[in-house]
């Protein structure tokens, strides 16, 4: 007996909502919300059983750009609030957007940690390497000597190494992309989503207002010129040596990832109620 | 990168007509993703050249339904039309917009575009086997060589804007 095919094919509007976006013309955040759609409608996901989750930021402000369920969370928070949702909810897809502030500074210690934990979920940073929402304070990822009225003579601080610190906190999927190449991005999202457990994914997204100077990316990026690896150590040497324009998939860890039981709520939400009674 | 890098297989005439359609309403999305952004940050006046690139390469599409006759030109270009590598041809670079971008810049990636489309399409005279194909490719390599000369002709319009032009008395945060 022959059966009829139902289900829907999903476009990339479909997961676009009505709400025009905000960040500046150039910018590379645009690309990345086309990304999402065209990796979401690759993968044939009904928006409703996705979950976009962020925390604060330019970049934060895509879950309202989407038409999947999404949480606007507290800056650096966006983490918690996923693992949270992808262990109680583990039929659903949990994407969780970030920026380099919100996700290495205010939110640094849950990276590592979500890392460890290995929830399968997908985090994706955009990384344009200064605070834009705040005006072009520099992040935990700006150069040490980017030098502006907010930041005289530069800061002279090491940059933080995202990918470096994902593989050695324990993160099952790295990988960098750039926002200016969004059908790649695209591809590359669509493997951090059907990857088990936790995956990172990058994205150079330059901020044309307060770096300027970053539309030069578009001529640094490459792609990566090797397979990815399953060996931690071959990660670490390729991640650490390379010029941080490398792009693709460096690393496809097969750590089980972190799935609690967790069962139906049984609990009478007044009796709760009653505990918190002044 | 080539804008045409990853570019679906033509494989006969109506895999061709559903490329050269589906290229036309990727540029209708791009304008109109543009003119959003314009409408955003109160630069009115580049609203209403995107919209216009928009509506013109709407109606390109529509030209091209109506060559492809009964055939579903629309149903097809959802199947077979995706650029898997890159972007869209005849699509504006999005990372060259500006809150302060003129008609000139506006008209500027437009030309780039179009001269994108008429690259691919030379290419697959070039490459072509069946007649059908060749023939229908030299068509809209002519339709797009008028594109590129209808921008050229709207650019004596506007001149190339002094090298200020995105000079801003009241810039977002000082940058000294």
């Amino acid at each position: 007996m022959s059966t009829v095919d139902t289900r829907r094919v999903y476009k990339q509007a479909d997961y676009k909502s009505d709400i025009k976006p905000i960040w500046c013309p150039g910018c590379g955040d645009y690309h990345v919300l086309m990304s999402f759609a065209r990796a979401f409608a690759q993968l044939g996901l009904p928006p409703e059983d996705i979950v976009v989750v962020s925390g604060i930021g330019c970049s934060s402000r895509i879950p309202a750009y989407t038409n999947c369920y999404g949480f606007h969370g507290v800056h650096g928070r966006s983490l918690a609030i996923a693992a949270g949702l992808k262990v109680t909810r583990p039929d659903l897809t949990v994407v969780v957007a970030s920026g380099d502030g919100d996700g290495y500074s205010i939110g640094g210690n849950h990276f590592l940690h979500a890392c460890r934990r290995n929830v399968d979920m997908t985090y994706v940073v955009m990384d344009n390497r200064i605070y834009g929402m705040t005006k072009g304070q520099p992040s935990p990822t700006t150069e040490p000597e980017f030098d502006t009225a907010l930041s005289p003579g530069g800061t002279h601080l090491r940059p933080f190494h995202p990918l470096v610190i994902a593989l050695a906190s324990g993160a099952n999927f790295i990988a960098r992309c750039f926002s200016g190449e969004p059908n790649e991005t695209a591809a590359v999202l669509v493997e951090a989503i059907q990857h088990p457990g936790f995956s990172f994914v990058e994205i150079l997204s330059p901020c044309v207002t307060f770096r300027p100077d970053e539309k030069a990316w578009k001529d640094l990026v490459h792609p990566a010129p090797v397979t990815p690896t399953t060996d931690p150590g071959k990660a670490a040497r390729r991640i650490m040596t390379d010029d941080g324009f490398n792009l693709g998939i460096l690393y496809r860890g097969n750590r089980e990832p972190f799935q609690p039981a967790v069962g139906a709520a049984n609990v009478d939400l007044s009796e709760l109620e009653k505990d918190f009674e002044l | 990168m080539s804008k045409i890098a990853g570019s679906p297989k033509v494989a006969n005439l109506n895999d061709l007509l559903a490329v050269a359609y589906q290229i036309e309403i990727d540029a209708v999305e791009r304008y109109n993703l543009l003119a959003d952004q314009m409408e955003t940050h109160n630069n009115p006046e580049l609203v209403k050249v995107f919209r216009d690139l928009a509506r013109a390469e709407g109606i390109h599409g529509e030209e091209i339904r109506r060559l492809a006759g009964d055939f579903d030109v629309v149903a097809h270009a959802r199947q077979i039309a995706k650029i898997e590598r890159s972007e869209s041809p005849e699509e504006a670079e999005l990372d060259s917009a500006h809150y302060l971008m003129t008609p000139w810049h506006a008209l500027q990636l437009s030309l780039a575009g179009e001269k994108r489309a008429l690259a691919y399409f030379t290419s697959i005279v070039e490459t072509a086997k069946d007649p059908k194909v060749k023939d229908m490719a030299a068509e809209l390599v002519e339709e797009e060589t008028e594109h590129v000369n209808l921008v050229h002709r709207l650019l004596r319009r506007y001149p190339q804007p002094s090298e200020s032009w995105a000079e801003d008395l009241d810039p977002p945060a000082s940058q000294e």
